[in-house]
């Protein structure tokens, strides 16, 4: 009976193996074929079109490597434009007076437009979205269904989770009103982190290292922060208690700066771990096409493995710390007068 | 700087998609989750809290049984000691009366030897006194006779009397 535990257990090893091999491959697959269609291989290129979004999601060169992705524009004097980026044909055609410049759309007559396309960013955000609603609805009904009965399955992987962040980040650094805040911590922790984690997959779109997203998720703290806070926050801000008067000039404008900083810090935190990242892995990875070498290949994917592992570490630590510090802001500006 | 310019379209998406997100996940999944979480906690809370006072109610019902269990002791103690008392004064009391009774018996008795010994003895003195009266007579009688013979009647009814 061990012994066919101990073998079944190697052969998911032995699987567990093989996936991540294939992860790591798999990028350098996509690299290849890149540096082939253009004879001088550029590293800065390949990593910028890796880490950036794009009006079409690229997963290889060829036949049904690229997919088409839904483009909505909108300018004052054109209207409303709506059609597929394949209508683009990868850069080399123009439509509707838009034409694709370095990923990006561009009016050829120079027009003030709006982009609300559907990009490689914005699809994949669709898909974390997505995922995020079968997994926590599931894991919701499996509370109802086994009401009272202990976790089991995906409840079980996630209970200690949100659990964590009731009794390690939300309770001390909110205190008795951290229920309120909970959907919200939940939220924001997991859709970084699973965020994190698909971007980390190849073929993904680095969404959480985007600035645009991060931006978005560090403004809902902000404006969170600012809807709960107590009147001792802005005492605390504009006449700081304890400072002699001449000080209080010049601590004011620090404090008041001091409200934007924090979630600024939010936004450049998240977006500078996840987007080195992925640049540190495929620096690595471009290594192999710089030097032309199997030798240095398997080195690279070697240090990239490595890197994979920390990148994982670095996926839990920045969704910990967002929520964490998010908690510790709502923290402070729930403050009372007593404390 | 490509990177650091956040492009309007994800802004405007990420932030309708993450609010969406937010709303839907509150309704169907934290808070039935966290519900869940806290009744799943209280429950067990509570299971806790009634094992520690069904220990405490077993201990307390230890030491009553053994209160119990003395209080028991004690008084079949105290039982035994009455029934111990009780039965040697009853003996005693019995003794007594059983004392006085052959005393009075003896005394009874007595009397009743006094009374038929003298009923005796005044039978023996009218005898006598018969007796002697028939002898009188006789020898009365006889006097009327022979000096010889009344020698032979008195030694006659002398010797009768003896023979008596």
């Amino acid at each position: 009976m061990t012994t066919f535990k101990k073998i079944n257990r190697e052969k998911s090893y032995l699987i567990n193996i093989i996936a991540l091999l294939f992860i790591f491959i798999l990028p350098l697959t996509s690299a290849n074929a890149e540096a082939g269609e253009d004879e001088k291989f550029s590293p800065g290129d390949m990593i910028m079109h890796h880490i950036q979004d794009a009006p079409e999601w690229h997963l290889w060169d060829g036949p049904y490597g690229t997919i088409p992705l839904p483009v909505i524009l909108y300018s004052p004097n054109q209207g409303l434009s709506v059609f597929m980026s394949g209508r683009f044909e990868h850069g080399h055609a123009s439509y509707q007076g838009y034409r694709v410049e370095e990923g990006h759309i561009v009016s050829e007559s120079g027009d003030k437009f709006y982009d609300f396309s559907i990009t490689k960013n914005v699809a994949q955000l669709l898909i974390n979205v997505l995922v995020m609603l079968l997994l926590f609805i599931s894991v919701a009904k499996a509370y109802k269904n086994r009401a009272g009965k202990a976790p089991k399955g995906m409840q079980s992987l996630i209970e200690p989770i949100i659990l964590f962040i009731r009794d390690e980040i939300a309770k001390p650094n909110i205190g008795e009103k951290h229920n309120k805040y909970m959907p919200y911590l939940l939220t924001l922790f997991f859709f970084i982190w699973l965020g994190n984690l698909i971007g980390l997959t190849p073929g993904a779109a680095n969404l959480t290292g985007n600035i645009a997203v991060t931006g978005s998720l560090a403004f809902f703290t902000l404006i969170l922060t600012l809807f709960s806070s107590k009147s001792y926050y802005w005492k605390h801000i504009f006449w700081p208690p304890g400072v002699p008067t001449p000080i209080k000039f010049i601590i004011i404008p620090v404090e008041v700066i001091g409200i934007l900083t924090k979630p600024f810090s939010l936004m450049i935190r998240l977006f500078v771990a996840i987007t080195a990242g992925h640049v540190v892995l495929l620096s690595l990875l471009g290594l192999t096409f710089v030097f032309h070498s199997y030798l240095v290949g398997i080195g690279s994917t070697m240090i990239v493995l490595f890197i994979n592992i920390i990148e994982l570490l670095v996926a839990t630590i920045q969704a910990y710390v967002f929520t964490l510090f998010t908690s510790m802001y709502i923290g402070m500006a729930l403050e009372e007068e007593h404390h | 700087m490509e990177l650091l310019t956040p492009s309007l379209g994800l802004i405007f998406w990420q932030t309708l998609v993450f609010l969406l997100l937010f709303a839907i996940l509150r309704s169907f999944a934290w808070k039935p989750i966290l519900n869940a979480l806290r009744i799943r906690e209280e429950s067990i809370e509570e299971a806790l809290a009634a094992a520690e006072e069904a220990r405490d109610e077993m201990a307390n019902l230890k030491v009553g049984n053994e209160k119990l269990l003395d209080e028991a002791r004690h008084e079949r103690e105290s039982i035994l000691k009455e029934a111990r008392q009780a039965a040697t004064s009853l003996r005693d009391e019995a003794k007594n009366e059983a004392v006085k009774a052959t005393d009075k018996m003896i005394a009874e008795a007595r009397v009743a030897i006094e009374t038929e010994k003298k009923a005796a003895i005044s039978e023996v003195k009218s005898l006598v006194a018969e007796f002697s009266l028939v002898i009188a007579e006789k020898i009365i009688r006889q006097k009327l006779g022979d000096e010889k013979d009344q020698k032979k009647i008195i030694d006659k009814y002398l010797q009768d009397i003896k023979l008596n």
